[in-house]
């Protein structure tokens, strides 16, 4: 090991360690800017290290020439798509990410095996069980964060709702079958391109039979789970091609996936198997099921909803799924700055998994300038509604079903805000839908709440108008 | 099992630890800025794409290298720049008033 090994490991050390710290500064609003920068810087320094690396090695023109080349194109549409997207299309361009992460890791073991049988010497098992790793965690990644970016695109090819492929659980198994014989006759020892070819297709395949079953609503779980497998993928990777840093920031990626994917799917009252295996087998058994009776429900009209929003001391705002979908972010900004100008307190209450995913309603407000000590958790705002005069609701649904506090219901046991505290309720929604429970929101029925049926964008610009008005 | 993979299992197996102490502290209003950020992070699978591009002799071997370090790459720009987007929205206050092209986005 000479001077500029030792310069590179310890520069890939210090990468290494920027994007735990990185990571740590993520813990408040207020130096989650600066980590981001932190994680970015040592991703320069890391990758600036390996180009040292490889002029030390000899690299010939045609080595640099792939990396100048490939830096370019990856750089650039990397830099285009990551400033153009729109924010409630976040979730589609982490997929996409997680597509070629993973992409890129399963190619790495490729290339690798291919080198390694090519070499005279058999390749040792222990190598042979990461690359079988390395390409069927990648594999799977690539073309389920495909699926799951297309689903989420609303493409033709990937339809949002679940997609129930014929003979997919045949599918399903057999790829199983190819991936467990192929890998256990490589672990025996033997050395083989086709085979490990064999349980690349394999894994392709089954990364689309995997998402195509699932449903839109479910994706964002999906995705951050598919986020966790692309950091383990690099992890891989790294055993591979037997360097630190791959493992070490591939480690805490799959972890933090892991604990995101948790908290989404614990969120929603659902467990991640449960997600998982409901697109292979029923799905939609839970809807439908509780549709009881309704009960009476009281339209509201514009004027009368503008007149207890403008007279209320203090309001909470219940932003959902709806409103996301609808991009009313600024049109509900907007109304709760003219309600400010009049003297009235404006909370919003997030519920985790408001939006698309886990803090995604945050950041969509963020865009539309709602300062973010505005912006409060359930645990924290819950005991709020009791003394707020007005809950505003906008698309939100199953996040505010009273049933959850009582056994027997779908929504069971799933945290909720308490907005049927609040001494009025206002709800705008386009109809009387359920949500993705697929059962009635008893909050429509209580006698303190009045339905405003409007798309969220429209509903708000008309409440806009109307407190203006008066 | 050699010494070197035995130092490898060593620090994957710290790495995972540390991530779950650190991930889980964060609030939930960051959740979708860290997954984000977590993305980028795994970008870090370009050093591999380049080490690999070394050896890539063969065209078989440059056209996978080629295409692992361009994914890679978009990987790291991408989820760094969308990230930095993301958290510079956050602000205790508002600077300046929403334009109204921000409208005109929906």
């Amino acid at each position: 090991m000479d001077t500029i090994d030792v310069l590179v490991r310890l520069a890939w050390l210090a990468g290494a360690s920027t994007f735990v710290i990185g990571l740590m500064r993520m813990n408040s609003p207020a130096t989650a800017r600066n980590g981001n920068l932190v994680s970015a810087g040592g991703m320069a320094i890391a990758v600036g290290a390996t180009a040292v690396l490889l002029a030390r090695d000899g690299a010939g023109l045609t080595a640099w020439l792939i990396i100048a080349v490939g830096i370019l194109v990856g750089g650039g549409l990397g830099l285009y798509t990551a400033r153009s997207v729109k924010m409630t299309a976040m979730p589609q361009l982490v997929s996409l990410f997680n597509a070629v992460g993973g992409g890129a890791a399963a190619l790495i073991a490729i290339d690798e095996y291919i080198r390694l049988v090519n070499l005279p010497e058999t390749t040792p098992v222990t190598t042979t069980v990461f690359v079988v790793l390395d390409i069927l965690i990648g594999a799977i990644t690539f073309t389920g964060s495909l699926v799951a970016s297309g689903k989420l695109m609303g493409l033709a090819i990937t339809p949002s709702k679940p997609v129930r492929i014929p003979g997919g659980q045949l599918v399903t198994v057999a790829v199983a079958a190819i991936v467990v014989l192929g890998s256990v006759f490589l672990f025996l020892g033997n050395e083989s391109l086709p085979v490990m070819l064999l349980i690349l297709a394999a894994s392709l395949v089954f990364g689309v039979t995997m998402t195509m079953p699932i449903g839109g609503a479910d994706m964002p779980v999906v995705i951050s789970l598919l986020n966790s497998f692309t950091g383990t993928a690099v992890a891989m990777a790294g055993f591979v091609l037997n360097n630190v840093v791959l493992i070490i920031a591939g480690a805490l990626v799959g972890a933090s996936g892991a604990i995101l994917t948790k908290l989404m799917a614990d969120a929603m009252n659902r467990s991640v198997l449960n997600i998982m295996i409901g697109g292979f087998g029923g799905g939609d058994a839970a809807a439908g099921a509780a549709a009881g009776p309704g009960g009476s429900v009281r339209e509201l009209g514009v004027d009368d909803a503008a007149i207890q929003l403008a007279y209320a001391s203090s309001v909470i705002v219940v932003p959902g799924y709806g409103l996301a979908v609808a991009q009313a972010q600024h049109a509900v900004r907007e109304l709760a700055e003219l309600l400010e100008s009049r003297g009235v307190d404006v909370k919003y209450a997030i519920h985790p998994v408001a939006g698309r995913m886990p803090g995604h309603m945050n950041v969509l407000l963020a865009e539309a300038n709602v300062p973010y000590p505005l912006l409060r958790e359930m645990d924290d705002i819950n005991p709020e509604f009791d003394r707020a005069d007005v809950a505003l609701v906008v698309g939100a649904n199953d996040v505010t079903n009273p049933a959850a506090r009582r056994p027997g219901s779908p929504v069971s046991g799933m945290p909720i805000l308490d907005v049927d505290h609040a001494k009025n309720i206002i709800v705008i929604k386009r109809s009387m839908a359920p949500g993705y429970a697929g059962i009635d929101n008893e909050l429509y029925t209580n006698e303190k709440t009045g339905m405003l049926f409007a798309d969220a964008k429209e509903g708000l610009a008309n409440l806009v108008a109307a407190v203006k008005a008066l | 099992m050699n010494e070197q993979l035995l130092t490898n299992l060593t620090i994957f197996v710290m790495a995972i630890l540390v991530g779950f102490a650190v991930i889980s502290k964060v609030p939930a209003t960051l959740h979708t800025p860290l997954m984000s950020g977590a993305n980028s992070i795994h970008g870090i699978v370009l050093v591999g794409a380049m080490l690999i591009a070394l050896h890539a002799t063969e065209p078989l071997g440059q056209v996978l290298s080629l295409v692992a370090v361009a994914f890679a790459t978009m990987n790291v720009v991408g989820g760094y720049v969308v990230t930095d987007r993301m958290l510079q929205m956050f602000r205790r206050r508002p600077t300046a008033p929403a334009k109204p092209a921000d409208e005109a986005e929906g």
